[in-house]
């Protein structure tokens, strides 16, 4: 039988648009030094290194071997796992498999990523069918864009509606130091920054960062040799259901399903973990809402409303600091977005939360928190993180 | 610019690159010839759910099974979603800069079961919608590549 | 560790090139393979790992592209960018987890697409060492040079492991090159980065493989002819070629002695009965040798003259004709499972070595071998 697990140290840098006096391990390293520090680990202690970032962003091939020196993986056993935009969330997920195996007692999770070095629209283009989707592809932003008008479409949502999202984010990402952009914006202003692609605009978008996330997990057997609480792995699901970019517009048109790989993946954890109802038992989320139409959709996707409830339930404030569940207190995706760590930086918020460090963005008295991560084309990860020892192994 | 940033190195790739020669397979040569010589589409169908495929594939991801009947398709269908591509960005197949904007749309072939991603021939949001027929207009010279479309017209009146 | 199986393969030819079919095709062709070998169908794979990379694919999230083709709609699924003996060990550790009772785990590669020198050359580091156009080849030559050297390991016995190899692959239907070649062939064909020759090389390749683990109880339900895994361990050392000694084997070392204490092997020359190990060049065939304790350091070339390791002998390497007589990257290490579950099967056909009963696959990660993973793989539960 598997062993449970928990997150016993937390690292990462501060996430900013340009890195110039680092290179990629070095970066690496300042979240792992910091992770290291707060287990009370030094780099002998590691049993295993999973890492994971977006091979084209930085232009590394076997990112795993070459950044040992970074990484601390001298002479241990390493592994790479990639998945785009859920690598994140993809490394998380890994770091749990490699503790709950019981072949690894302490492992370090690290994603990272340097989107100063390539350019990220091209990168991204990259990732897409060079028959298919690659000639008249417009990357992420064209994509998520097409998202958009869909939902507008299916439901009474509105331009205004996703930008209360842009401003809230931002708005919460002032409370983070570790946040990239901390800029106070209205909805008037998202409203008026250019259009990117119809129906998004700049302000509706998440920036290109340079950063870095680095965790400890931990067997259940060795989490008392930890100086700080350890924060429980409840339970972790994903479904990457599509190959073609295209497909998952598809879903539109049957209507049958909101975020179909969203929904499935949630629903996949919440059973085993006894989630019934997400905005009564969530003290806190941390989403991977890549831009602001995300946070209106994928709330519905993830079961916190009924399909197109999200947009009323979002200004009346629910996801606000304060609200019944807190969504993104860090400031999220849309406030710093270093795309290898970006999904890893979620479960460290989490992390975080749960265990009351959370400084000026803290929720009060977070049992269970939910991190997601999103990528490909439509993919979604979910990993529910909670104060208490689950009663068993669950995956 | 301060001193201390001044003195910190940074390498351009510049020409660096790996070339690749992708395979298009059966089915996507296949479909690619027939948009070249005949300015015709196919599709492939599912033998157990009967979903068309656009452009065809080998599998069926939520069947599990290979595709092999070929089926012609429409170059008419409708528009499932879109937008208006107005940020300028460098096209990494081509190395420059497509002019924005551009009208960008995933649309589904009457006969089909998935939708194609092409360019359409609007750039005002407010006079494309969801539903909107759309036919596909070809280039004069064509090569084998998704591009001998040369967008998708609106159907409009 | 708790017992868990491999209960079904599927490998596509090697070939030089695929030309009709993408890599989701490979995929298709390899892991409806592994079902039909197991007797299962889709339905009954709980998740399924990947392994690919971005470089060698050409795109950003490769697996992407064979979302379907693996059958992994609706389930859990997730990548390993690196050799496929890594992908199969992440897709074990989801089975002990107690999450899943099984997993498909495929690999695929199409050297035919890229060039191999760019894409390798990427595995260097840009500020450093890329601009010396250093390369797989170029880079083990250097390894191969260092070890020569250090242990006067001979050309001629590193020759002596391409005509074994490529011999062994005339028996293996699956093998790209198989060839009858002699140690004066070997020697007279053209040097393509001193002390490698042509013949010392792999090629490249086409292909894909898919290999299916279950857990034990799981297992004995799907077929009577589980293999089990006895143990299995990696290890990576130093990245910058100047940090490492290119002789020193000392991260296949330390993965080898935890594979071996796991299996409880303390003899592995006399406890492992077939060997199928990382050969993309002959002199990593005896290193990796003396690296998995077969041999003193320094042995590893007079093991292979000495014809130990024929598939007549002792101690039988590669019987398949490893990576020399057919290289898909990533791949290849899967295929060394593989090759092993079949013999410890009896299912290898004409290469079958006579009583096999435990065996021991190995796979290799980053330039010159810096990261090695050993699977030890038997017929008992």
């Amino acid at each position: 039988m598997g062993k449970r697990v928990a997150i016993t140290g937390v690292g990462m840098t501060h996430q900013r648009s340009a890195r110039p006096d680092v290179n990629g391990r070095e970066l690496i390293n300042e979240a792992v030094r910091m992770a290291l520090g707060d287990a009370g680990m030094t780099r002998s202690d590691i049993d295993a290194v999973v890492i994971g970032n977006m091979d084209h962003f930085e232009g590394i091939n076997y990112v795993d071997t070459w950044s040992v020196d970074g990484s601390g993986g001298l002479m241990k056993p390493i592994m790479k796992l990639t998945t785009g935009g859920t690598t994140g969330t993809t490394v998380a997920m890994g770091a749990y498999y490699h503790v709950a195996s019981g072949l690894f007692d302490r492992v370090l999770a690290i994603g990272w990523e340097k989107n100063s070095e390539s350019d990220t629209t091209g990168a991204i283009i990259t990732a897409f069918d060079p028959f298919w989707d690659r000639p008249i592809f417009a990357g992420a932003v064209a994509g998520l864009a097409m998202e958009a008008t869909a939902y507008m479409h299916a439901t009474d949502a509105t331009e205004e509606d996703a930008a209360y999202v842009a401003v809230r984010e931002r708005k919460h990402a002032l409370n983070n130091p570790y946040a990239h952009l901390h800029i106070n914006m209205t909805i008037a202003d998202v409203m008026g920054s250019p259009y990117l692609s119809w129906p998004v605009k700049m302000g509706d978008m998440c920036p290109r960062t340079d950063g870095a996330c680095a965790l400890v997990f931990a067997s259940e057997d060795v989490v008392d040799d930890f100086p700080q609480r350890p924060v429980w792995i409840q339970g972790v699901a994903d479904r990457h259901l599509w190959a073609y970019t295209s497909d998952p517009y598809l879903d539109f048109k049957t209507g049958e399903a909101w975020f179909p790989a969203m929904q499935k993946s949630s629903q996949d954890v919440y059973r085993r973990v006894g989630i019934t109802d997400p905005l009564e038992q969530f003290d806190v989320a941390e989403l991977y809402l890549p831009y602001s139409f995300a946070g209106l959709r994928y709330m519905e996707s993830l079961g916190f409303c009924e399909k197109g409830g999200a947009p009323e339930l979002t200004r009346a404030g629910a996801f606000d600091m304060g609200g019944k569940c807190p969504v993104n207190p860090s400031g999220g995706v849309m406030s710093s977005n270093a795309i290898g760590a970006t999904g890893l930086i979620r479960v460290a918020e989490c992390a975080w939360q749960i265990q009351g460090r959370a400084g000026e963005r803290q929720v009060p008295d977070v049992k269970l928190a939910l991190a997601t991560g999103f990528g490909g084309c439509f993919w979604s990860d979910v990993l529910v993180l909670g104060k208490d020892k689950p009663e068993k192994a669950r995956g | 610019m301060s001193e201390e940033k001044k003195d910190l190195i940074t390498l351009e790739s510049g020409e660096m690159a790996q070339p690749f020669r992708w395979t298009a397979g059966a089915y996507g040569s296949k479909f690619l010839t027939e948009l070249r010589d005949n300015k015709k589409f196919v599709g492939v169908k599912c033998p157990k759910c009967g979903k068309v495929y656009v452009p065809p594939r080998r599998v069926c991801g939520p069947c599990y099974v290979e595709l092999t009947e070929l089926v012609p398709v429409s170059g008419e269908g409708e528009v499932v979603t879109y937008t208006v591509v107005s940020f300028g960005f460098v096209d990494p197949a081509t190395g420059t800069q497509k002019p924005v904007p551009y009208g960008y749309a995933a649309i589904m072939l009457d006969g089909s079961d998935t939708v194609l991603l092409h360019f359409i021939d609007e750039t005002d949001p407010e006079k494309i919608t969801i539903g909107a027929r759309v036919k596909a207009v070809f280039e004069e010279e064509r090569t084998g590549s998704l591009l001998d479309i040369k967008h998708f017209e609106l159907i409009r009146g | 560790m708790d017992a868990v199986a491999i209960v079904g393969v599927g490998m596509t030819q090697i070939k030089r090139e695929r030309k009709a079919d993408g890599y989701p095709d490979l995929v298709y062709e390899a892991s409806r393979a592994a079902l039909d070998d197991a007797g299962m169908s889709i339905d009954q794979v709980d998740n399924v790992i990947t392994v690919s990379n971005d470089f060698f694919d050409g795109r950003t999230i490769s697996s992407m592209a064979i979302q379907d083709a693996c059958g992994s709609y609706d389930k859990n699924v997730s990548t390993v960018e690196g050799d496929g003996t890594f992908g199969a060990f992440y897709g074990l550790m989801r089975i002990l987890s107690g999450s899943y009772g099984t997993t498909l785990v495929c690999a695929h590669h199409k050297g035919s697409e890229s060039q191999m020198p760019l894409i390798t050359n990427a595995m260097f580091d840009p500020i450093y060492a890329r601009f010396l156009g250093i390369d797989a080849v170029t880079s083990s030559a250097l390894q191969a040079r260092a070890y020569m050297e250090k242990y006067g390991v001979t050309e001629e016995q590193c020759a002596m492991v391409s005509v074994k190899n490529h011999g062994n692959a005339l028996k293996n239907p699956v093998a790209q090159l198989p060839l009858e070649l002699t140690v004066e062939e070997v020697m007279s064909s053209p040097y393509i980065s001193d002390p490698i020759k042509l013949l010392d090389c792999c090629p490249i390749s086409d292909g894909a493989s898919a290999v299916i683990l279950a857990s034990g109880d799981r297992a004995e339900k799907i077929t009577e002819k589980a293999v089990w895994v006895k143990g299995v361990a990696h290890c990576s050392s130093a990245y910058h070629l100047g940090d490492r000694n290119l002789y020193c084997v000392c991260a296949l070392n330390e993965a080898a002695k935890k594979a071996y204490s796991m299996a409880g092997i303390s003899e592995p020359a006399q406890d492992i009965d077939l060997v199928e190990l990382y050969d993309a060049f002959t002199y990593m065939e005896p290193l990796w040798l003396e690296g998995l304790g077969f041999c003193e350091r320094g042995e590893g070339g007079n093991l292979t003259a000495s014809g130990k390791t024929a598939t007549g002998g002792e101690l039988p390497v590669n019987a398949s004709g490893g990576c020399l007589s057919g290289n898909p990257v990533l791949v290849a290490g899967l295929n060394r499972i593989i090759e092993c579950a079949l013999q410890v099967r009896g299912d290898a056909g004409e290469h079958q070595v006579p009583g096999v009963k435990t065996a021991l696959a190995h796979g290799i990660n980053g330039p010159c071998g810096q990261a090695h993973c050993v699977w030890i793989l038997g017929g008992e539960k």
